[in-house]
């Protein structure tokens, strides 16, 4: 299947890693990657900041790019959530009767990453050998936008060698929030605080989740306070080939995967 | 004399950092709210149809909204047509002003019934201005009375507070040194207290839970009792409710009393429940009062993005399960309706001039739209709050805002695929005076200083995705956006 891969602007800046374990876990399972090279951002941190009018030609470019697209894959649910629950209604509100059509048509056809393997693929078993203490992280909009449920874990659970630890108070958000976590940047640090607290109950070496978001805010306090726990996009997991330790965490603090 | 200019709230965030570092309020909310959330979830869970009976209450508070005027002109006339007496406040000071009128001849003092609709109003203010002392007869608004207090929940208003610092309040403000903290001391102290307040005062005020437009009636439902005694003893009642409390039908109360006392207190049904219609001979108070309060309800009423904020029956539960309120505690939203239902309703009420960083006091995660009994889509109207934070700034003022510039910078990066790979490169070059020995980025200036200020950052690395993916496979896979 052709596969377009809308990569987020995040994941392309911060976390390159993150995309090319998607192209590879894909590209194992026999797909062809395209990758529309004119995509940039979905408009998510626009709108939820309270610029709606600034993520309207946002949400716009997105549709142009990818509405010819027989599945787009977006290795971010908060992304995904973006586009299912605002979308349609930032069309109507232009008053673009096209563009909500093309936003209905299009919207099925884009699936977060784990939705992806497992409900359009339908793949649970992805080939994976990731040797670690494995804890999984759901975020809100995984969580309670896209309901993916225990997709994730049912991914990592057929990963061989993986040792999987749930995390307590798996329903409580991280406090990443977008602009949140700058904004309210010490009751922010508070509930990651009591987060990071849960990661460590697990002792597990890695924390993994279905987005990059929750995990930039996680790994970064996680290496501020000099921890030995990694973070890993889960799909850099499910990527994962090697028996062998592919990254200490004790020597690459936060840069497991 | 200059009049004393009423100091603005501070902004959450400013509101938040002293209670963040209120290490024993911050265990007395959290170990409040786990035990609220664990009996919600229990008897929540036990209900098979408890979606529908949420789809339900929905649809019942979205109709009666849509036909609000003519339910509150029936309730007016059937509570009227009971022998109660109805009266219209367009505002917080015309409400007191009625209700002060019509306490006066309460020989100085009146006895209150938990209500957040008079703490809105500062209804004890304006009361004792006017000699009258108000006597808050539930436990916890006793309370945060006698503490000089403010509430921190709308169901549980000194949820802050744990039963040891109670004890001291009581003990000091009672004058029993040697009063003990088992729930039953304090409990008795409080009794013994009120019931010399039930027997002496002629006057009570309530808030209300429903008012029946079918009947006239009002229902209040309460754990005490000490509400019941407020609805039976005096001989003058004065109930102030927000005109978003009326409710179409009697039959109405089936749905939502199932609904109010699960997700409230985690109650199959309230130990109270409280219902009269207009006055009875010989039973009850002979004088009953209406006061229907608007207080820019209508305003609210008027967005159809917000509206469903007016939806809500106050149940508390978006405050218990909200990740922010769990550490900060209702008293950073600066205002009686703290939480994520106070988030949306305190801006809406304080005519978006005050109370601006509220739409912004949520990570949105979810879980307030998830627990809400009657389905507020509480991240939605947040949202819709943010947009009109920043619509309502001044042309010249967003000019010069640096968020407003920042956002509107990053639009113009994202409309162009050239202009993104610029920023990436730039960015890996700008970023190299502030990558520490530990090869992260530990300080940034200016507003990206709340990331660093608890979490570093990991440097962008030396290739992006994109070209990646290019050099990877030169042929460009799709044709050119522009």
């Amino acid at each position: 299947m052709r596969i377009a891969l809308f990569i987020t602007c995040y994941n392309d800046t911060l976390f390159p890693e993150t995309g090319i374990a998607v192209v590879r876990v894909l590209e194992r399972l026999g797909h062809t990657i395209v990758f529309p090279d004119a995509q940039t951002c979905c408009g998510q941190m626009h709108y939820n900041t309270g610029y709606q009018a600034e993520a309207l030609p946002l949400v716009r470019r997105f549709v142009e790019i990818f509405r010819d697209h027989e599945v787009v894959c977006v290795p971010s649910s908060s992304c995904v959530a973006m586009m299912r629950e605002h979308y349609a209604k930032i069309a109507a509100a232009a008053g673009d009767a096209k563009l909500q059509a093309d936003v209905e048509a299009l919207l099925p056809r884009v699936y977060e990453f784990t939705e992806l393997l497992v409900h359009r693929l339908g793949v649970e078993d992805v080939g994976a050998t990731y040797p670690h203490r494995v804890t999984y992280h759901a975020s809100c909009h995984s969580l309670r936008s896209l309901h993916v449920g225990d997709i994730p874990l049912r991914l990592l659970s057929k990963v061989r060698d993986i040792s999987l630890i749930p995390l307590p108070s798996l329903e409580q958000c991280c406090g990443f929030g977008g602009t949140f976590a700058i904004k309210n940047a010490d009751v922010s640090g508070a509930m990651l605080e009591e987060k990071i607290k849960c990661i460590q109950h697990t002792n597990a070496e890695v924390c993994t989740a279905c987005d990059n978001s929750c995990l930039m805010h996680l790994q970064g306090a996680m290496h501020r306070q000099r921890l030995e726990v990694g973070t890993a996009h889960i799909a850099q997991i499910l990527a994962s080939e090697h028996i062998s330790s592919p990254q200490s965490s004790s020597k690459r603090k936060g840069k497991i995967g | 004399m200059t009049p004393v200019k009423e100091c603005a709230a501070p902004d959450f965030p400013t509101a938040a950092l002293p209670l963040l570092h209120d290490i024993q309020l911050r265990s007395n909310v959290r170990h409040a709210t786990d035990v609220i959330q664990g009996k919600r979830f229990r008897v929540v869970s036990e209900m098979p149809d408890w979606q529908s009976l949420r789809e339900t209450g929905q649809r019942t508070r979205e109709h009666t909204l849509q036909y609000l005027d003519s339910y509150l002109e029936q309730f007016e006339e059937r509570c009227t047509a009971a022998g109660g007496h109805v009266h219209w406040a367009r505002d917080a000071a015309e409400a007191n002003r009625i209700v002060v009128q019509m306490a006066q001849n309460a020989m100085g003092r009146a006895i209150k019934i938990k209500s957040m609709t008079t703490e809105e109003i500062g209804l004890n203010r304006a009361l004792e201005a006017a000699g009258i002392q108000p006597i808050e007869t539930d436990l916890a608004e006793l309370i945060i009375q006698l503490g000089h207090d403010k509430p921190s929940h709308i169901v549980v208003p000194a949820l802050h507070k744990n039963r040891q610092q109670i004890r001291e309040l009581f003990a000091y403000a009672m004058g029993q040194p040697h009063l003990g903290d088992r729930p039953e001391d304090l409990t008795e102290a409080a009794r013994l207290y009120l019931r010399q307040q039930f027997m002496h005062t002629p006057v009570a005020i309530s808030g209300a839970n429903f008012l029946i437009a079918e009947t006239g009636g009002v229902c209040i439902v309460e754990s005490e009792g000490n509400g019941r005694m407020c609805l039976t003893l005096p001989r003058t009642l004065i109930t102030i409710a927000g005109i978003d409390k009326v409710i179409p039908n009697f039959r109405d109360l089936e749905v939502l009393l199932q609904l109010l006392p699960r997700s409230a207190t985690g109650e199959r049904m309230n130990p109270y429940n409280s219902l009269w219609t207009g006055v009875h001979p010989g039973d009850g108070p002979q004088e009953f009062h209406v006061v229907l309060l608007d207080n820019r309800r209508t305003e609210i009423l008027r967005d159809p993005e917000a509206r469903e904020t007016l939806h809500c029956i106050r149940c508390g539960a978006c405050q218990n399960a909200c990740p922010v309120y769990r550490q900060t505690g209702g008293h950073a939203y600066s205002s009686v309706y703290a939480g994520p239902i106070g988030a949306i309703l305190t801006p809406q009420l304080a005519l978006m001039k005050e109370g601006q960083s509220l739409p912004y006091a949520s990570s949105l995660c979810g879980a307030c739209y998830e627990v809400c009994p009657v389905k507020i889509n509480i991240p939605e109207v947040l949202i819709h709050l943010r947009g009109r934070v920043v619509n309502a700034r001044p042309k010249y003022l967003r000019a010069l805002d640096l968020e407003a510039i920042a956002m509107r910078g990053m639009q113009w990066v994202f409309l162009s695929k050239m202009r993104l790979q610029l920023a990436q490169r730039l960015g890996r070059v700008a970023q190299i005076p502030w990558i520490r020995r530990s090869g992260w980025i530990e300080r940034l200036p200016g507003m990206l200083g709340g990331w660093t200020r608890t979490r570093d950052l990991r440097p962008l690395p030396p290739q992006s995705f994109r070209e990646w993916f290019q050099k990877r496979s030169p042929l460009p896979t799709e044709v050119p956006h522009e």
